[in-house]
């Protein structure tokens, strides 16, 4: 069983599993940019699915639906939080908001992602989830 | 209204969007059944390009769509919730 599904991912299979989404807010900025990445990790350590805040923001009833039944987590990277705010604005309230200046991580507008800044948010979430 | 004019509105198109796995398998046997105990004129389509439903702005998988507007994304409904679905 758990062999079908390895190969369905590996085929790209959307058949979906789990009730974690992570909408990331993707700003243009190194903290939105660290969001984001901290999202894909997430996703890629099989700790939920990384989801579309755009298709969210643009209420595509095909993104809003599956959402409306998961816990969403919002990972901003500055306090403006828009990622939080879209979900608010959708009626789809997050289970847990983290903002990636909140860790000490400073906004400026370089693209660069640091590995050990991710890491922070990565493991910031990782808490939040816990508790 | 006349009588031609009612029999072109009267076909449904449902869709059922899935690469194939059991999930999706199990929504469309579901919507068969609902279509049948409905007693509903409705052409099911299948969708199981994975381009296809990517492009359809489904992430999740399976889902249904009447008339080309999503009703359930990432789940797959009971015959009865179906049923309701089908009342328009």
């Amino acid at each position: 069983m758990l062999e079908k599904e390895d190969e369905r991912k590996e085929e790209g299979c959307l058949c979906a599993s789990g009730d974690l989404l992570f909408l990331a807010c993707a700003g243009g900025s190194n903290v939105g940019q660290i969001s984001n990445q901290a999202a894909v990790e997430l996703a890629k350590e099989g700790r939920g699915k990384l989801f579309c805040l755009a298709g969210i923001g643009a209420h595509i009833d095909a993104m809003i639906l599956p959402a409306k039944e998961r816990k969403l987590v919002a990972i901003d990277g500055c306090p403006v939080q828009c990622a939080k705010k879209i979900l608010d604005h959708a009626g789809l309230p997050a289970a847990l908001a983290v903002v990636v200046t909140d860790l000490g991580i400073e906004k400026s507008p370089r693209l660069e992602v640091e590995a050990a800044d991710c890491e922070r948010v990565v493991e910031r979430i990782k808490e939040g989830l816990r508790g | 209204m006349g009588a031609e004019a009612r029999m072109e509105e009267a076909t449904m198109k449902i869709e059922v969007l899935g690469t194939g796995c059991a999930k999706c398998k199990s929504l469309a046997k579901n919507v068969e059944k609902a279509v049948a105990e409905a007693g509903v004129e409705a052409e099911v389509v299948k969708v199981e390009s994975l381009q296809e439903i990517m492009n359809r702005g489904v992430m999740m998988t399976p889902a249904l769509f009447i008339d080309g507007e999503a009703v359930a994304v990432g789940r797959a409904p009971s015959v009865a919730e179906i049923k309701g679905m089908l009342k328009r």
